[in-house]
């Protein structure tokens, strides 16, 4: 049924923008697509107006074909570079106020469930740094503590990029930044640790070089948010303007990051383990029989 | 969805879904002695509302837990405790974003912490209704009746009603989702009422029968497709015109800003059918008109009756909706009179102000009587000011001095 929307409607087929046929006929909804088949098939977000060289829009192209279902998908955002790209995307996109994005998608995961009950709805939250961390911090962590079941993904390229490169609670220490003229006072926020704290099922941290680690973070993390409880997502998105990041040097600057404060890390709950094993057939999940504690 | 032919049918309470203008005027009603706030229950109770979200403030913290008792008992499909204002109003606006019947309250500071809230969802043609139990905001705190912040929530791009009396309360409260649904409206409604005056006090409210209920909301009607991914992709930012052109932006955003002033306008003639008009007027060809509305109202009319006592003959409109504001309803009921007091309980006199700019010889106006920050208004200080408009040797009001 929600896969009607990118179906031609009878009779006009022959009129649609190449744009929208492309999108109809060589689209991945309601097919398994992987980042492993990117150029083979087209994408759901392609044309965006972010600047040259920036690992967010790599990242978000690479979250977005991670979807499971992104026929059953919405998409949340608020103000700040990331929504310029994700408004783009061939799904639906809410934007509601200044960082109020986990409270829209706390109604909108709600409100997809009265009225389709158990078929699965995914709603996605992806939002930079300032969004998540500072404006929106409190709706945040509140959606994650009353455990909204729906994915936050935070765009993190620790700074206020959109508007001009302001310090945010996510830049490291003693970064000099406008608002910031002597530099960062205090460490970059914990948002992982909070995110445990809160109850979050799943929790991972990456970085955009590894685009199958990306896709297997973004698909656990929509599946488990489903049924088990609120998700989470922080990835490296450097923004390479306000940290004069030469665009060809972009990935390696991820990867040194990576190796300095970025490590891939993740978590899965318990109950997210069992789940991914008996519903989605994880192997690494699957609990092994408890072996004879004697032999013979 | 077919809306007739779902009349009859009932929904998961058990309730019969009921065609509104037979439940709203020929259904029997059972008179009931009940408080402003138990009275917001009993009509939510029979709206068929999807979510409520919830956030205490005085005074419309007892309304907001008394409908979690409904969810409790099914007849909210999902109810919560938001973290703030702004969050409760963000996440009524994901709840209608994703084609759910809203529901949520706010008072005084409340309104004020949520106000970024209310021109989003004007602007994203939300249905949401949202209950204002209006306190003073200003500083030094008092938690009082005020109805300054109808002031700030009359531009926002709402409907906004002001309820006199419980019995307003509960039929509007069902009316107003008929009206904000419409297709041609499909707006969201802010239905106000002066906090403490209606919300605490007891009144006999004619019921409907709890068994019957409204339709349910039915997101398909609504002019902007909903978030459901049934329909054609939706993205409420698509292409982002900010950052292409400036000249694009200006279009877009004034453009978009008339449609929902348009559509309040429309919501004119969907409202005068279920309200009976946009004003009331008792005695309206008297040469003294008192107008307000809300509970000052109610003061009006007594103080029409203490000036009937003197010989002095007053006549009354009541102001049922700010917005749409009844322009050509005051023009017709004030051409007559030759004084027109507007009694109001708020320091900067919005109500005189919005009146003034709509008749024609405006000086006949009088701004006041005023009183702020949850002081009473008592008929006596209404009385005062007819006189002094008309000359009229008056005595000092006792504790006056003098």
């Amino acid at each position: 049924m929600s896969l009607d929307y990118v179906k031609f409607t009878p009779g006009f087929d022959t009129f649609m923008p190449k744009e929208y046929r492309d999108m109809v006929e060589h689209g991945p909804f309601g097919k398994k697509a992987t980042v492993s088949q990117m150029g083979s098939f087209k994408e759901i977000l392609e044309e965006h107006p972010m600047c040259a060289g920036c690992a967010m829009t790599l990242f978000i192209r690479l979250a977005i074909v991670a979807f499971p279902n992104p026929e059953d998908t919405i998409t949340v955002g608020t103000a700040g570079c990331g929504r310029l790209a994700i408004s783009q995307a061939a799904i639906p996109f809410v934007y509601g106020n200044y960082g109020d994005q986990n409270g829209v998608a706390s109604g909108l995961s709600r409100g997809l469930r009265i009225r389709f009950g158990d078929q699965p709805k995914d709603v996605v939250v992806m939002a930079g740094d300032g969004g998540t961390a500072d404006i929106g911090f409190q709706q945040v962590l509140h959606s994650w503590f009353r455990k909204e079941r729906f994915t936050t993904i935070m765009l993190d390229n620790e700074v206020y990029g959109n508007t001009g490169g302001q310090e945010s609670g996510m830049t490291t220490r003693g970064a000099v930044l406008k608002m910031a003229p002597l530099g960062k006072k205090f460490e970059k926020m914990d948002m992982v640790s909070m995110a445990k704290i809160a109850g979050c099922a799943y929790i991972a941290t990456v970085v955009p070089n590894n685009p199958r680690r990306v896709e297997s973070c973004i698909k656990k993390a929509v599946l488990i948010a489903r049924e088990v409880g609120p998700t989470y997502i922080q990835a490296y998105t450097s923004c390479n303007i306000e940290y004069a990041i030469p665009t060809d040097k972009v990935m390696e600057d991820a990867k040194t990051v990576e190796d300095d404060r970025y490590k891939f890390t993740e978590y899965v709950s318990e109950d997210a383990k069992a789940y991914l094993a008996d519903r989605y057939g994880y192997k690494e999940f699957i609990q092994k029989p408890v072996a004879a504690l004697t032999k013979v | 969805m077919d809306t007739t032919a779902i009349i009859g049918t009932k929904n998961k309470k058990g309730q019969v879904i009921t065609d509104p203008r037979v439940m709203m005027n020929d259904a029997p009603r059972t008179p009931s002695f009940f408080t402003g706030s138990e009275v917001i229950k009993e009509a939510v109770k029979r709206a068929n509302v999807d979510i409520m979200v919830a956030y205490p403030i005085t005074p419309q913290s007892e309304a907001a837990a008394l409908c979690g008792e409904l969810f409790a008992e099914g007849y909210i499909g999902d109810y919560f405790r938001g973290e703030s204002e702004f969050a409760v109003m963000s996440q009524c606006a994901g709840a209608a974003f994703g084609g759910a019947r809203v529901f949520t309250t706010t008072a005084g500071p409340g309104t004020m912490r949520a106000m970024e809230n209310f021109p989003m969802w004007a602007g994203s043609r939300l249905p949401i209704q949202c209950i204002v139990t209006c306190r003073g905001i200003n500083s030094p705190l008092s938690i009082q009746p005020d109805t300054i912040e109808i002031a700030y929530l009359m531009n926002t791009g709402m409907l906004v009603w002001h309820a006199e009396t419980a019995q307003d309360f509960y039929d509007w409260i069902l009316k107003g989702y008929m009206v904000s649904e419409e297709p041609d409206v499909h707006l969201p409604l802010a239905l106000c009422c002066d906090g403490f005056f209606v919300t605490h006090t007891k009144d006999v409210v004619g019921l409907t029968p709890a068994e019957m209920c409204l339709p349910p909301y039915d997101p398909y009607r609504s002019p902007v497709p909903c978030m459901d991914m049934e329909c054609p992709p939706v993205r409420m930012m698509r292409d982002p015109f900010v950052m292409k052109s400036n000249y694009i932006s200006y279009a877009t955003h004034a453009s978009w800003q008339q449609e929902v002033w348009a559509a309040a306008e429309r919501s004119r003639k969907h409202t005068i059918a279920w309200l009976d008009g946009l004003i009331d007027v008792e005695d309206g060809d008297a040469d003294i008109l008192i107008i307000s509305s809300g509970t000052a109202v109610s003061q009006g009319r007594e103080a029409m009756r203490l000036l009937a006592d003197e010989g002095v003959r007053v006549g009354l409109v009541k102001i049922k909706t700010l917005r749409p504001w009844p322009e050509e309803e005051l023009r017709e009921a004030t051409k007559h009179a030759s004084h027109i007091i507007v009694p109001e309980f708020n320091v900067i006199g919005w109500m005189a102000k919005e009146i003034k700019a709509t008749i024609p010889n405006s000086e006949r106006v009088v701004a006041g009587p005023r009183v702020c920050g949850g002081m009473t208004l008592p008929p006596e200080v209404i009385v005062e000011e007819v006189k002094k408009a008309i000359g009229m040797r008056s005595g000092v009001l006792a504790g006056r001095g003098g």
